[in-house]
């Protein structure tokens, strides 16, 4: 039985899709109900509900074998898992904006709002920046316009919200999109089932592109 | 000792301390603290660098001791042919990855240390897959070389930034990023290809060593190590583990300090790595030593999630007694249990939390319990 954690929302219902066609339906799950946790034993599988922030947290500690995730996520908390791959789902793009007439020159700390605390501090430690760092956990683009930070570190997906904020992207950090990833004990031991999923996923993947 | 009532981690203690023993491993005892200094000069070393530190009364700064290896190793002779052979169950003081808090671990392990040779270095994997399977049966042990993506990626780059995130693709099996990161860098397409072939190298012994060849044509140091996998592979067919046993180069330690072969062992239940090891003989340089060194270490605290099922009774007898029962009669009645091979529990009232299989109630008169 492959025990597999699922991002609540749009993004997991997709995920879903895809595995329903590799051939690991589990019909009741799509029925509407408040379950959680659904099995098909024939196919194998068992799914799980959980935040999509979660679902690392699920994998490296082995309650599920597999799982999907964004790469945001992975860099931020840097699960120890396998990535075994790129789901082309979700893209969008870890960036740092500010209002666009905000001009960064340098001869001050540069204060940034974000959700994603260690991403921002291992980007600009990588440009030797000194930065200080706003932890908030949502409506980061108000930050700059109320004068909270300087400029943000965030997800743009199609940067409509941060147009109508008045605020554009400076600089991007790393594209992101959803991952497949694997508890590294649970591949020990159930490698040809995970190779298995993990191949019928890629042609998909493959397929698609 | 009725050996049921021990806990894995428990009872793993004492089979393995037998194991090493039985191989000539020494027990070695060392203190709780250390200078600071050791640690700081080689932090990468450690699994964490979060170190717990304080000034003892002459004003020196130590800590409690995050690992055991560099202990073990600041002293010691180097003379040709000789080597230490040592074992220790030892706690040491770390982060732990998941709270973030500090945690006592208690680790048990071993080390080899001197002028190694090829036998030193099958005696000690086959001893690491002999730990897990005095543990578990249902245990894989995972073994890698550090020279051979060393030797491929010398050949690729001489940026560390670069080849970090390279390893660090290999390590997770991550072959999309891999594949940006190369790009990115300037590597050639035919290089970034062998680096996605070789991330896909992992199973049994003989698939991997076969898959490995092609690389020994290019590069002098694979093939070198594709001779020292081959012996370990040689050796371990002739142990009862060679079925449990895989290459994997996804198994990675630090490329500054581990120089040969390296591993990491799973039990089937516990989701992440319980027994790392490997050859350091790089630390051992760094730390002005000419010796070879190989070791390993079971994370004993991990044993905590093996699965195992819950004595349905804490006691097997409960004996009340009150204050008009002789004493000589309550220890007649539980010596009396006892040398029937029972667990009791003599109390005056019955406790809240206490499962017991029978009551014997010594304050109703005539009790024939």
């Amino acid at each position: 039985m492959l025990n597999i954690a699922l991002p609540k929302g749009r993004l997991g219902e997709k995920v879903y899709a895809m595995f329903a066609e590799a051939g690991y339906e589990c019909p009741s799950l799509l029925e509407p109900s408040r379950k959680l946790i659904f099995e098909n034993p024939e196919a194998g599988v068992r799914y799980f509900w959980v935040k999509p922030s979660d679902v690392a947290i699920y994998v490296e500690r082995g309650a599920a074998d597999i799982g999907v995730a964004g790469k945001d996520i992975l860099l931020e908390y840097r699960p120890d898992v396998f990535e075994l791959l790129d789901l082309n789902l979700g893209k969008c793009r870890m960036a740092v904006a500010a209002k666009s007439d905000f001009y960064d020159d340098g001869s001050r700390t540069l204060r940034v709002a974000t959700k994603f605390t260690n991403i921002a501090a291992r980007y600009y430690a990588s440009k030797c920046r000194e930065i200080d760092i706003i932890k908030l956990n949502g409506s980061i683009e108000i930050a700059p316009i109320l004068g909270l930070s300087d400029v943000i570190v965030d997800i743009v997906e199609t940067g409509k919200t941060l147009v109508e904020n008045d605020l554009e992207v400076k600089e991007t950090i790393l594209p992101i999109s959803a991952r497949l990833i694997c508890n590294k004990a649970a591949f020990r031991f159930k490698t040809a089932e995970i190779e298995k999923i993990t191949s019928y996923m890629k042609a998909q993947v493959e397929t698609h592109d | 000792m009725n050996a049921t009532y021990l806990k894995p981690e428990e009872r793993a203690v004492y089979a393995l301390r037998e194991l090493y023993r039985s191989y000539g491993y020494l027990p070695f005892k060392m203190s709780k603290f250390e200078e600071y200094d050791l640690y700081v000069r080689n932090k990468d070393f450690l699994v964490s660098d979060r170190i717990i530190t304080f000034t003892d009364v002459g004003g020196k700064l130590l800590a409690l001791k995050p690992d055991v290896t560099l202990s073990i190793i600041k002293n010691g002779e180097d003379r040709p042919g000789y080597k230490q052979k040592v074992c220790y169950n030892e706690n040491v003081y770390r982060v732990s990855g998941s709270t973030h808090q500090y945690k006592e671990i208690l680790q048990t392990g071993l080390e080899c240390i001197g002028d190694l040779d090829t036998y030193d270095i099958c005696e000690v994997v086959t001893l690491a897959a002999a730990s897990l399977s005095a543990v578990s049966q249902a245990f894989v042990l995972d073994i890698s070389h550090m020279g051979i993506l060393s030797a491929m990626l010398d050949e690729i780059t001489t940026e560390g930034d670069i080849r970090r995130e390279i390893a660090a693709c290999i390590a997770e099996k991550n072959p999309h990023d891999l594949a940006r990161i190369c790009t990115e860098a300037g590597v050639s397409e035919e290089d970034t290809a062998t680096l996605r072939d070789f991330m896909t190298m992992y199973g049994d012994m003989d698939t991997v060593l076969a898959r490995l060849l092609p690389l020994c044509r290019r590069y002098e140091a694979v093939a070198i190590a594709h001779g020292e996998l081959t012996e370990l592979r040689d050796h371990l067919k002739n142990t009862p583990y060679a079925d449990r046993v895989h290459f994997d180069f996804s198994i990675m330690n630090d490329m500054s300090y581990y120089g040969g072969v390296v591993f990491c062992g799973y039990l089937d239940g516990i989701c992440e790595c319980v027994l790392s090891g490997g050859q350091y003989n790089k630390l051992m340089k760094r730390m002005g030593r000419k010796a070879g060194a190989i070791g390993f270490a079971l994370y004993l605290d991990l044993l905590e999630g093996l699965p195992h099922t819950l004595p349905a009774y804490d006691v097997d007898v409960l004996v009340l007694y009150d204050t008009a029962t002789p004493v000589s009669a309550v220890t007649a009645k539980v010596e009396a249990l006892r040398a029937e091979g029972k667990t009791v529990s003599a109390q005056r009232a019955i406790p809240d939390k206490l499962r017991c299989a029978t009551l014997c109630d010594l304050r109703k008169e005539g009790a024939s319990c």
